[in-house]
């Protein structure tokens, strides 16, 4: 357990004190959000109906942005190595950076959705909504992401390669996501039963990325 | 079974085995598609409300099934390779890939061919659709991640990482588009279209499928099933015949070498 905080607090410190990655991809998703509008017209009652599509659409994208570094620098620089010969299980270590993907990327953008739903005319009443049903379902995004991140560590144009990868994974966080915000938009029927799948899809990727990212890193670490 | 798999762990056992089992595997599955064909074209009926559009399912239906099926074959594989290391389930694997994308991609044009009669439009984002769509998807990551290393062994093992991830996610995702229904434990989670336009996909429930129909069907399926098995194997022996090649190249390079090393410390 030690080793995972250990981990935790030295990506956290990484992220901080390099802060770029982070810049990166609110500005993607901005500029996504913003090109939505100048393409489909800006009528508001369309973007209303399709804002949450958009802006699950868009953090996806610019999840991904980041996903590729999840792994590569360590690797490089061969502290990876090191790190797999010192002991903590990997699946641990996979954990812990997982965490912080969603900690350092996946949380600025779940929180800075409802503002970006502004532009969409997104109503004000689901915004709260749609910050928790991002905040839960990032959880997913950020750890099979890792599994991805972890698959193509030696592959190259590694970039593409994970979205051709982990998008189709992302299919169920996408339509629960979405579904939860868009039953909220619309009053009658509850949104829980959605949310509380996504919750659960969430909860299946925090047990299946690690492990599978894991034994993906053994193959190519040592 | 056991003993079968593993006996024919062994290449040049397996080479000779395909090389009988190959063409009579190709001859059934070509006497059956003949019959299937024949009976689909002559001997099954029009639908009353389809018309003659309806023979698309006996390519449709089979395509689709073996689309899925592949997937399977491909998660088992992997399966025996990282936990066996069965050291043909990477052969079988990465030979069942491209054709396993190649059926669901017959699924896919014939389904949207279907659907313009059908529908009145070449693309319905219809719930079972949507899941062979994604599924075609996840065949191309398999062989994007297979060509994208330079290293063959490595590239085996964490497409068949891969393999195994799809195969837990799978279910997850169909659910997701499908739906899933299971009265007597109270589960009911719709399907992702009505969530978004309620009952605008037409499919007549209909009768269930009559016997006239359904023997053809049921014949082309085997036929089918039969023909992927014959390409299967066919690519299987082309991949071992492809490495042995390489194998020697490289033997080869290397006495070269020697002999090159050997000659010029005879002269110094």
């Amino acid at each position: 357990m030690r080793s995972l905080g250990a981990i935790v607090l030295r990506d956290l410190r990484l992220a901080m004190r390099d802060g770029g990655a982070l810049g990166t991809a609110l500005g993607f998703y901005l500029i996504v959000v913003a090109m939505m509008p100048l393409a489909v017209g800006p009528d508001l009652k369309l973007l209303a109906r399709i804002s949450a599509g958009v802006l699950w659409v868009a953090l996806l994208l610019s999840a991904l942005l980041s996903l590729g570094r999840l792994f590569e620098s360590d690797y490089e620089d061969g502290s990876l190595d090191t790190i797999a010969v010192a002991g903590p299980p990997l699946e641990l270590v996979v954990a812990g950076k997982a965490f912080v993907h969603w900690l350092t990327t996946s949380v600025p953008m779940a929180l800075a959705a409802p503002v970006l739903g502004l532009l969409l005319n997104l109503e004000l009443s689901v915004m709260p909504f749609l910050a928790l049903s991002m905040l839960v379902g990032t959880l997913a995004v950020s750890f099979l992401g890792a599994i991805a991140a972890a698959l193509t560590l030696q592959a190259r144009k590694s970039g593409v390669l994970i979205a051709v990868m982990v998008l189709p994974l992302y299919v169920p966080t996408l339509i629960y996501g979405i579904s939860a915000v868009a039953i909220a938009t619309t009053p009658p029927g509850s949104p829980w039963p959605s949310f509380l799948l996504l919750s659960a899809i969430s909860v299946g990727s925090v047990v299946i990325g690690p492990i599978a990212s894991a034994a993906a890193l053994r193959y190519q670490v040592q | 079974m056991q003993n079968l798999t593993q006996r024919l762990a062994n290449p040049s056992r397996f080479m000779a085995f395909s090389a009988v089992a190959l063409p009579m595997l190709a001859l059934l599955a070509g006497g059956c598609l003949a019959v299937g064909i024949y009976m689909a074209f002559f001997a099954s009926p029009a639908d009353y409300q389809q018309g003659q559009t309806v023979k698309i399912m006996y390519i449709h239906v089979p395509s689709a099934w073996l689309g899925m099926m592949c997937y399977g074959l491909i998660a088992l594989s992997s399966f025996g390779l990282l936990v066996f290391r069965h050291p043909l389930a990477d052969v079988s694997a990465k030979a069942a890939a491209p054709i396993g994308a190649a059926f669901t991609f017959l699924a896919l044009v014939t389904g949207s061919l279907w659907g313009k009669p059908m529908w009145g439009t070449y693309w319905v984002w219809d719930a079972r659709l949507t899941s062979v769509l994604i599924l075609f998807f996840l065949y191309l990551g398999l062989i994007a991640l297979r060509t994208s290393m330079d290293d063959e062994a490595l590239a085996s093992k964490l497409t068949a990482v891969l393999a195994l991830v799809g195969v837990v996610i799978l279910p997850f995702i169909k659910i997701s588009v499908e739906g899933l229904s299971i009265p007597w434990l109270g589960i009911e989670i719709p399907s992702w279209n009505t969530l978004h336009q309620p009952s605008s996909v037409l499919r007549a429930g209909g009768p269930t499928i009559h016997r006239s129909i359904l023997i053809p069907l049921l014949v082309n399926a085997l036929g089918f099933t039969l023909l992927f098995f014959a390409m299967h194997l066919k690519a299987m022996r082309n991949e071992i015949l492809r490495r042995r090649a390489l194998a020697l190249t490289m033997a080869e390079v290397n006495r070269a070498q020697r002999l090159a090393a050997g000659t010029s410390a005879q002269e110094a």
